[in-house]
């Protein structure tokens, strides 16, 4: 059902909805960009409307508020476990269509590879979706290449236009909450071009894998992993074990976001890796994100927001690295 | 649901010294395990480290483990009556009915020969469950030898060739790298051969070639490899190799499926 507000209603209807739910959403951060003066724009709790960055893309993306960039598994005494309670209240986030895209990417690693991930469980199953609609593309996605540029797979839609806020309500749960506003037909902005245009490469084969390609961009790279800590498709974490200092016996296990583009990734006993050639990273991220995944699960990873692209300090364009790896195996 | 990153305690029921840096770790477990399966073994503070099950019995899983590092280290510090924690297991494992009835070669370096412990012992107590058994399994030094009593035991139902690549002067028995042994094993009907190999990815690497120059086929190959792990449930991506994920679809692979795979 589709709804129209004006804008101060919507504030206060969100103001009562942030009282039932824990609402994460973009937002402008002062000055801790890639280019360290640059403003950055990230996920973080909110309680009123006006906290909302609707224009702009966020730099990252939503998963911190699904995935946090480090979770306590347990704690522990020398032989017990606890495990810390998980979120007591419902959540919603805020996202754009190719994010909406990203979450079936998480649902299929966490829930449905083998294994069901408690924590991840737990907390998706308090979520709910409020889509923000795209009126403009942004600077380097690629949603439509990737067929992600629209969705119906959302909760609310919530548009705010000048004086006016429009709604789309899908589930249920909400319609009480936006029942007074008056009857409208909404729907959403959905871009349906990008600047940026990819053709995914077909009949990728062994030979693709050795690509000069990845030599190229690869030795660019400089291991930050930036690219895929701001993916909305990265899913790599790493175990850590940390004491307190005051209480030696006692302390927490962790899981912390990682990176296949950083040293270590693959390190094994004794100093091996699998990937000690920055060309062999780049390879095994792309190819995970156009290839591997669409192997095992039928579907593409990449949902082509462009955070990569956007966040990459040496200017290494994985859209146009994809692109080009097109044309080689044409 | 059930939280699977929960580790339990598990006693020390036994520890076996092999040599001064590999110990088998005799544990109380009790549920299904198959030889070829893997356990993330922890210590808090310490950290996990996945550890291959190296035997099985009943209500107990051996766990031999090299020490290299932080986890295996602390590891070594405990003794029978202490406890670790243990989760798993964890990984497809050996399958031993897809070598029942088969001339069988089973080729392992060093800790490689934990996680095939459990086939060989299987066609060791029932050598009539295959046409033959044949085991080649290779350490850098006689000090380095592990499963010694085993191996002993094991002689007196399937062919054994226990081989070490560097030995001193008077040393009795086979040295050479295990490739060495591999062109002149016989067998009845070569179709009905088939190879299990473990060890370091360059052992496996020469072993398979020179399996190979024999006429043996990929599908009557398997291996077991071993990568970075974190979680053992497909979720921290360290194992991923192609579509693959070492942990869920293996670590045990046919080779027609392991060569596919890439770093
Ligand atoms: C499926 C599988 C089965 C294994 N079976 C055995 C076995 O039966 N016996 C045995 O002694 N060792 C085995 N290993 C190797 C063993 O896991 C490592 O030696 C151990 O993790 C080293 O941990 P550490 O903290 O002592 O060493 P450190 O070098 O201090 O560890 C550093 C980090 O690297 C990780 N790491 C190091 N080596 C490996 C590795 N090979 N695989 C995965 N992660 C690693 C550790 O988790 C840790 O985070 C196996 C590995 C795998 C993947
Ligand atoms: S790979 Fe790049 S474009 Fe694709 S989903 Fe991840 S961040 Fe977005
Ligand atoms: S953001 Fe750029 S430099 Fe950093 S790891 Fe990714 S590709 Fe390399
Ligand atoms: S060990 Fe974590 S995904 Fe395989």
């Amino acid at each position: 059902m589709g709804y129209k507000f004006s804008k101060d209603e919507m504030a206060k209807i969100f103001a009562k909805l942030a009282q039932d739910y824990d609402v994460f959403a973009p937002v402008v951060k002062k000055g801790d960009g890639t280019f360290s003066d640059v403003d950055v724009v990230r996920y973080d709790q909110v309680t009123s409307l006006d906290e909302i960055e609707f224009n702009k893309k966020s730099d990252y993306s939503f998963k911190e508020a699904l995935l946090p960039i480090n979770e306590t598994l347990f704690y522990f005494t020398e032989d017990e476990t606890t495990v810390p309670k998980g979120p007591e209240k419902k959540r919603l986030i805020f996202l754009r269509s190719c994010d909406i895209h990203a979450v079936k990417r998480l649902d299929q690693i966490y829930l449905d590879n083998k294994f069901e991930d408690f924590y991840y469980k737990r907390t998706r199953e308090m979520v709910r979706f409020v889509l923000m609609g795209c009126p403009n593309t942004c600077e380097n996605g690629f949603c439509a290449s990737m067929g992600t540029n629209e969705t119906n797979q959302y909760d609310l839609y919530i548009k705010v236009n000048g004086d006016n806020a429009f709604v789309d309500v899908k589930n249920d749960e909400f319609t009480e909450t936006f029942k007074n506003g008056a009857l409208e037909d909404v729907k959403p902005d959905f871009v349906k071009e990008n600047k940026v245009k990819v053709t995914l490469p077909k009949n990728i084969t062994k030979e693709t894998m050795s690509s000069e390609l990845f030599k190229e961009y690869g030795s660019r790279c400089i291991n930050c992993g930036r690219c895929n800590f701001v993916c909305p498709t990265c899913t790599c974490f790493s175990m850590q074990d940390i004491f307190y200092k005051d209480n030696e016996k006692v302390g927490e296990r962790r899981r912390v976001w990682a990176s296949c583009q950083v040293d270590g990734y693959t390190e094994i006993a004794g100093g091996h890796g699998f990937r000690n050639d920055n060309s062999d990273r780049m390879r095994f991220k792309v190819m995970h994100k156009i290839h591997d995944f669409e192997q095992r699960f039928g579907y593409q990873m990449c949902v082509g927001c462009g955070r990569c692209d956007d966040v990459c300090p040496e200017y290494i364009s994985y859209s146009t690295l994809i692109n080009k790896l097109a044309k080689e195996c044409e | 649901m059930k939280n699977e990153y929960i580790p339990q305690l598990s006693e020390i029921k036994e520890v076996i010294k092999h040599t001064d840096l590999e110990y088998t770790f005799r544990m109380a477990f009790d549920g299904e395990v198959k030889p070829g399966q893997f356990f993330e073994i922890s210590i808090p503070k310490y950290g996990e480290a996945p550890i291959s099950v190296s035997g099985i019995a009943d209500g107990l899983v051996d766990f031999t483990i090299r020490r290299v590092g932080k986890v295996t280290n602390e590891v070594f510090e405990n003794y029978v009556g202490d406890k670790l924690f243990i989760r798993g297991p964890y990984g497809n494992g050996f399958d031993i009915e897809n070598y029942k009835g088969k001339e069988i070669v089973i080729i392992g370096g060093g800790t490689g020969v934990s996680p095939m412990r459990g086939v060989i012992q299987h066609f060791a107590a029932n050598p009539q469950d295959a046409v033959s058994t044949t085991v080649i399994a290779g350490f850098k030094s006689p000090e380095d030898v592990l499963f010694k009593a085993d191996f002993e035991e094991w002689s007196k139902t399937i062919n054994v060739i226990k081989t070490v690549d560097n030995a001193p002067e008077g040393y009795e028995g086979p040295v050479g790298m295990v490739t060495k042994y591999i062109p002149d094993l016989k067998f009845k009907d070569i179709e009905n051969a088939v190879f299990i190999c473990v060890g370091p990815p360059i052992m496996i690497k020469f072993t398979i070639m020179e399996i190979q120059k024999l006429g043996i086929k990929d599908e009557q190959i398997w291996t077991s490899y071993e990568r970075k792990m974190c979680c053992g449930l497909g979720k921290c991506g360290h194992c991923k190799m192609g579509d693959k994920y070492v942990c869920l679809d293996g670590p045990v692979f046919n080779y027609t499926e392991a060569k596919e795979l890439f770093d």
